[in-house]
């Protein structure tokens, strides 16, 4: 063994870091589970499908957002249902949707994703409480 | 032409079976579960033995690099980074070398100029190497998001800063744009230089096609064809915590990422990318210049039998008395000096 021992604690480093995601999720209280993100109650469909909407809801909120924003076109015709909706995050989204902690949150901060939607609007709920 | 074509043929043959293997439900636990795990083992078995192999390998002697003052006398101003004379100054040389590619920096390319052979600089190599692996590194770190829970703080600030641009929904990274242009840069690189083409072996293109794979099917999954982040996140973690188990919805796109990943672990401790461990053994950088100040023994020197002058004479002493020979008066104390002459420890 030559140099040993400085070799010998570098790979066990290695092997600690490798192990590191297990070690931490473990010590952090151990892997949660899949988001449900909670669905109105008092509402069944969102402007379309609930699987277009999940695959898609990011980019429709941004479109909506540069409609209204850049060329002032408020009116949204949803493909599936046919039916007029006004584009607008707090008015029409977050009116069924009225917890962002259990339905936006949910599945967010699981994933880890940031979007920047709450760098301008305000959740109406948040600021009252 | 062949030396290209096959190892672009094989990335695109093993993407190609991840993602059939992902198409098909019955296979989803051989891709998704068991070559996952295969993969692993093997990168940090076989990580763990080219490592060991190494320890048993000596180094026999200090090699001096010529890059720096070697510390000699006291008005001679020593440069300790480049031949470091101490501890410090090999740390600091080390970091240099695994952090910034010190070596790399000092490239240098010989050309014609008409009928005059000039030296010039060559920075274009680390530039793009240096791209490459900082863009890697943090598209690792960025990547901690779907196989740690919850997600470790330094997640979104890398986001953001990464996403600093915002281009379209989801954003794009800086990193994913670098990556891409650094490999496509080491590739061509070894494709219009002749020199380079003409020693570039199937083993130097096969990981850049590989890593590349994998940042196309990284960028087709988040850009083009989103696949099912939930579904994603909850597999990498059900293996991260030995619970696998395969959830619905998880894309077959998905599956050939999974699957050229896994090639390079097992790759990984087969090749050159053993650089990476490797690096820290690199005997003219981690050992200390200091070979004329320190008497360094050969590691694997064995004692050799000597016969010294003085030993002879004692043999002797009476057949050399007895023809007239002078003999030698002080070597009484000689024989420790002779001894030690003779080279081992």
């Amino acid at each position: 063994m030559y140099d040993g021992k400085y070799i010998v604690p570098g790979l066990l480093i290695f092997l600690a870091v490798f192990f590191i995601p297990t070690a931490y999720t473990y010590a952090t209280g151990g892997p949660s589970q899949p988001p449900k993100p909670a669905l109105p109650a008092n509402e069944t469909q969102c402007v379309e499908s609930k699987d277009w909407m999940r695959d898609n809801h990011m980019q429709l909120l941004v479109q909506w957002r540069e409609d209204v924003v850049r060329n002032n076109d408020r009116t949204y015709t949803s493909f599936t249902y046919n039916k007029q909706y006004k584009k607008s995050l707090t008015n029409t989204c977050l009116k069924c949707h009225d917890n962002k902690q259990d339905f936006c949150d949910s599945c967010h901060t699981y994933a880890g994703v940031s979007p920047n939607c709450w760098d301008c609007h305000n959740v109406p709920k948040e600021v009252s409480s | 032409m062949a030396k290209m074509l096959y190892p672009f043929l094989i990335v695109v043959a093993l993407a190609l079976v991840g993602y059939a293997g992902g198409s098909l439900p019955a296979l989803q636990v051989v891709f998704g579960i068991i070559i996952p795990y295969i993969a692993m083992a093997a990168f940090v078995a076989g990580f763990a033995y080219r490592m060991l192999g190494w320890v048993r390998s000596p180094v026999p002697f200090r090699i001096t690099t010529t890059a720096g003052q070697q510390r000699s006398l006291p008005w001679i101003k020593a440069n300790n980074l480049e031949a470091p004379a101490n501890k410090l100054g090999v740390l600091g040389r080390m970091a240099l070398e695994v952090l910034l590619f010190r070596s790399l920096f000092r490239n240098t390319s010989a050309g014609l100029r008409g009928k005059r052979l000039l030296f010039g600089e060559e920075k274009l190599l680390w530039a793009g190497g240096l791209l490459f692996h900082y863009s890697f590194l943090v598209i690792i770190l960025r990547h901690t998001r779907f196989f740690l829970d919850p997600v470790p703080f330094f997640v979104p600030w890398l986001q953001a800063v990464d996403g600093f641009f915002q281009v379209g929904v989801p954003a794009m990274y800086i990193t994913t744009a670098t990556i891409l242009v650094a490999l496509l840069f080491l590739f061509a690189r070894r494709v219009v230089m002749p020199q380079i083409r003409y020693i570039s072996l199937p083993a130097d293109y096969f990981p850049l096609f590989l890593i590349l794979g994998i940042g196309t099917t990284g960028v087709l999954m988040r850009h083009f064809f989103r696949v099912d982040i939930e579904a994603v996140k909850e597999l990498a973690l059900s293996l991260v915590v030995l619970q696998p188990r395969i959830p619905a919805n998880v894309g077959p796109l998905f599956f050939a990422h999974l699957a050229l990943v896994s090639s390079l672990l097992v790759y990984f401790p087969l090749s050159k990318l053993m650089h990476m461990g490797g690096i820290f053994l690199s005997p003219t950088r981690n050992l200390t210049n200091d070979n004329r100040r320190r008497r360094h023994v050969n590691p694997w020197n064995y004692p050799v039998p000597t016969h010294s002058y003085a030993e002879w004479q004692e043999e002797f002493k009476e057949k050399l008395e007895m023809a007239g020979i002078p003999l030698d008066e002080d070597l009484d104390h000689k024989p420790e000096m002779a001894a030690a002459r003779g080279g081992h420890a």
